[in-house]
């Protein structure tokens, strides 16, 4: 009867899930507002956000003054970065001779192209680019910066700041710590006690002592410590504080890829009859190399923050020079201006390598297991 | 090669480089050599470098009249006191600012680790921000930005900020009452520490009691009581014998009470910023790191969100969190010596800068400074190792 017409064989059509609970108000009630506690929370931190973001971007941004030749084009009360702009080449090259500054652009941009062949995972030759770029790019980069045969004029490295030299002193101490930090490392998992032990002291030793002791000892005691014909400058004496300091932080992240292999390839090797060097060089080292990469990026990054330190014995890296330029007495009072810039410059470098290596991570997790 | 394979082991004589065990030997005493060699040119020339610069080398200069004040010292020092004094002066510094620079870091830390993962989407947003920003900006420049940008835009000591009563803020530092402790407050401490053997005794009572009878004990609430209330009590039986010594202006500046010096405060807070970053994602990943099939099962066995945190999730956490956490630690200690770029005095820019430059002695200095850290780094982990193996899982 009129109870059967309520039997239907049709499947009534799915109901839309409740307003409240989609879209944009449903994802703020889930993420925002899920409980008193949380609402709370959201509006405690939309407010900060607001008196702290609101007036920074109007004092970076909208109320900025950018283009100008002194501090008399700073009217609007915002930030100056005047200052930045008059001075951006002095902050990119120090006092590098105007005319010659071409030779460290050229340094660079070889420099991008061989990392840029190198981190692109489709381009032919790494292993040709790879030692050009470990061996044969830094010859060419010094002749090139100090010049002095092919016709180059000589520019002394006193001359040499700004990022340019913020760039050249964390890629050399990273590139010349690399090979100490394979043979620390290897030396670390040797059998033969003494190896290991003087392995471990020297590791140990840098690992415990903070870079700027070692930038003092660097300036003030290498001096001693070598024949009084020998004179070192002073950029010289930072880089091997920085590459001495450095290979022991490298010897542990090569340590690390190396405990990583399975102890079976090793046998492997041995079992195929080859000795120390070629199982370490054939079987070892190219597979510990790859998970090494990573590693190898954060140091690197650890190591370009603290080439700001060489400040204190007196290089003028990029911080150093805005510091320098910030006494000016025709440019006082713009430290927030300065220092923002030099942190930006820094933040922009430093949050993009790790972003690469995290990338890389991600890539070289070819095992099994989460994630 | 085959013939050399049917020869029998007796019959081949190998050559002594390629027994592993004498080749061994021979590397070694190879390497000794180099090393001991290369150790004693430096030697050499650091003796003639020494002597033809007519510098003397030993500690003797440690006992020598400095001369040289230092703006905050925690030990009697004026600048008649010696060379070994600054050592100490400075030495306490570092201590100092490590000190306070771990708790907050640690404390800072946590909070941005636990809220980036906050289910609250604006919150876990802001501490990664937070993270992402302070740990790829070099230490030194958020320093300085500290120092020479914030501090020393404050207003001068006639125009102090006064958030509080008897707080001052100026350029100069952050001025604060001081505790002068009269007769009897060592009562005071003396319940205090009663308090603390209290808590201790009923703490093992509890647990004791627990694992017979199953009963909890609110032991937190108990040991607070104990804590502050027993000192409290006795202090209001003692007749209240603490005063303040208040800032006053005079002059130019304040006298009496606290300060804390802005390069303290300017180290203090950029070491604890920039540490908290990576302490933060520490946490994360600490927590990261237990499966869901813990916190899973928790929840099944009743657990409410809290004691499942608590009791399940943290407890594993913190053994994941141990070894790199110590790691920061000492790189916080280790970078407190950047105190020197705005002259802190702390032992790096007190002994290893105004002592060295004083007394020419680069070696003893150094040699000395690079101790004091190698010791506090190997103190630092050989503690949370001891710490590591007590919290450490024991398996079967």
């Amino acid at each position: 009867m009129s109870d059967s017409a309520k039997v239907t064989d049709k499947l009534l059509p799915d109901l839309p899930p409740p307003a409240n609970s989609t879209g944009f108000i449903g994802w703020m009630r889930m993420h925002l507002f899920s409980t008193p506690a949380n609402a709370l929370l959201t509006l405690f931190a939309a407010y900060l956000l607001y008196i702290l973001m609101v007036p920074s971007i109007n004092w970076a941004l909208i109320s900025a003054d950018w283009i100008g030749d002194s501090r008399d084009a700073c009217t609007s009360g915002g930030a100056c970065w005047v200052f930045v702009y008059n001075r951006f080449d002095q902050f990119m090259y120090g006092f590098y001779p105007e005319v010659e500054r071409w030779r460290i652009d050229i340094t660079f941009v070889l420099l991008v192209v061989l990392a840029a062949w190198l981190m692109l995972p489709r381009m032919p030759k790494k292993g040709l680019v790879s030692f050009i770029t470990l061996i044969i790019y830094p010859v060419v980069a010094f002749f090139l910066l100090y010049g002095g045969s092919f016709g180059l004029e000589v520019v002394e490295t006193h001359k040499w700041g700004g990022m340019s030299l913020t760039l050249i002193l964390a890629i050399v101490g990273i590139v010349a710590a690399l090979p100490f930090g394979v043979l620390l490392a290897l030396g670390r998992r040797s059998e033969m006690p003494i190896v290991k032990s003087i392995c471990v002291v020297y590791i140990e030793f840098w690992r415990g002592v903070p870079l700027i002791t070692v930038l003092f000892m660097a300036s003030v005691m290498l001096p001693l410590f070598v024949p009084e014909e020998v004179d070192f400058d002073k950029l010289l004496r930072a880089m091997i504080g920085i590459v001495l300091f450095q290979s022991a932080y490298m010897a542990e992240v090569v340590r690390g890829g190396l405990q990583a292999i399975p102890k079976g390839q090793y046998e492997a090797a041995q079992a195929l009859g080859l000795n120390y060097w070629k199982m370490m060089g054939l079987i070892v080292l190219p597979q510990a190399l790859k998970l090494m990469i990573p590693g190898i990026v954060n140091t690197f990054i650890a190591l370009f923050k603290d080439t700001s330190l060489v400040l204190i014995i007196g290089l003028f890296d990029i911080l150093a020079i805005v510091q320098a330029g910030l006494s000016d007495p025709n440019w006082l009072g713009f430290s927030v201006e300065g220092y923002t810039f030099v942190a930006l410059m820094f933040w922009v470098f430093c949050f993009g390598m790790s972003k690469y290596s995290q990338h890389l991570e991600k890539r070289f997790h070819t095992g099994h297991g989460a994630r | 090669m085959p013939s050399d394979a049917n020869k029998s082991p007796s019959a081949h004589t190998t050559r002594f480089w390629h027994d592993p065990a004498k080749r061994a030997i021979l590397f070694q005493s190879l390497l000794v050599i180099a090393v001991l060699g290369f150790v004693g040119m430096i030697v050499q020339n650091t003796l003639h470098n020494l002597e033809s610069r007519g510098i003397t080398t030993g500690f003797a200069f440690l006992s020598q009249e400095a001369g040289f004040g230092i703006v905050q010292s925690l030990i009697d020092y004026t600048e008649s006191s010696s060379y070994g004094r600054t050592f100490f002066v400075g030495l306490l510094n570092t201590l100092l600012v490590s000190a306070l620079g771990v708790v907050a870091a640690t404390v800072i830390g946590f909070v941005m680790g636990i809220a980036r993962l906050s289910n609250n989407w604006l919150i876990a947003k802001v501490a990664s921000a937070y993270v992402e920003i302070f740990r790829n900006i070099p230490l030194l420049i958020q320093i300085f930005f500290w120092y020479f940008a914030v501090l020393r835009a404050l207003p001068s000591p006639r125009q102090s900020l006064e958030p509080l009563d008897n707080i001052f803020i100026n350029v100069r530092g952050l001025y604060m009452p001081e505790p002068i402790y009269g007769d009897g407050f060592g009562w005071v401490v003396v319940a205090f520490l009663l308090a603390v053997v209290a808590v201790i005794g009923i703490a093992r009572w509890s647990k004791k009691r627990q694992d017979e009878t199953g009963q909890r004990f609110p032991l937190f609430w108990t040991a607070a009581g104990l804590l502050i209330g027993l000192p409290l009590v006795v202090y209001w039986i003692m007749g209240s014998p603490m005063t303040w010594d208040n800032p006053v202006l005079k002059g130019f500046n304040f006298r009496g009470g606290m300060t804390i010096i802005p390069e303290l405060a300017a180290l203090w807070l950029a070491l604890s910023i920039y540490t908290a970053a990576f302490i933060a994602e520490i946490v994360r990943s600490g927590i990261e790191a237990i499966s869901s099939g813990q916190t899973e099962a928790a929840s099944a066995l009743g657990l409410s969100k809290s004691k499942v945190l608590r009791l399940v999730v943290v407890p594993q956490a913190v053994r994941v969190i141990i070894p790199p956490l110590t790691s920061q630690y000492l790189n916080l200690i280790k970078n407190s010596s950047l105190a020197t770029a705005i002259g802190y005095p702390d032992l790096v820019s007190v002994f290893a800068g105004t002592t060295l430059n004083q007394t020419g002695q680069a070696i003893e200095v150094i040699f000395m400074t690079m101790l004091v850290y190698l010791t506090l780094s190997l103190l630092v982990s050989a503690f949370m190792n001891w710490f590591n193996t007590r919290m450490a899982l024991v398996e079967r």
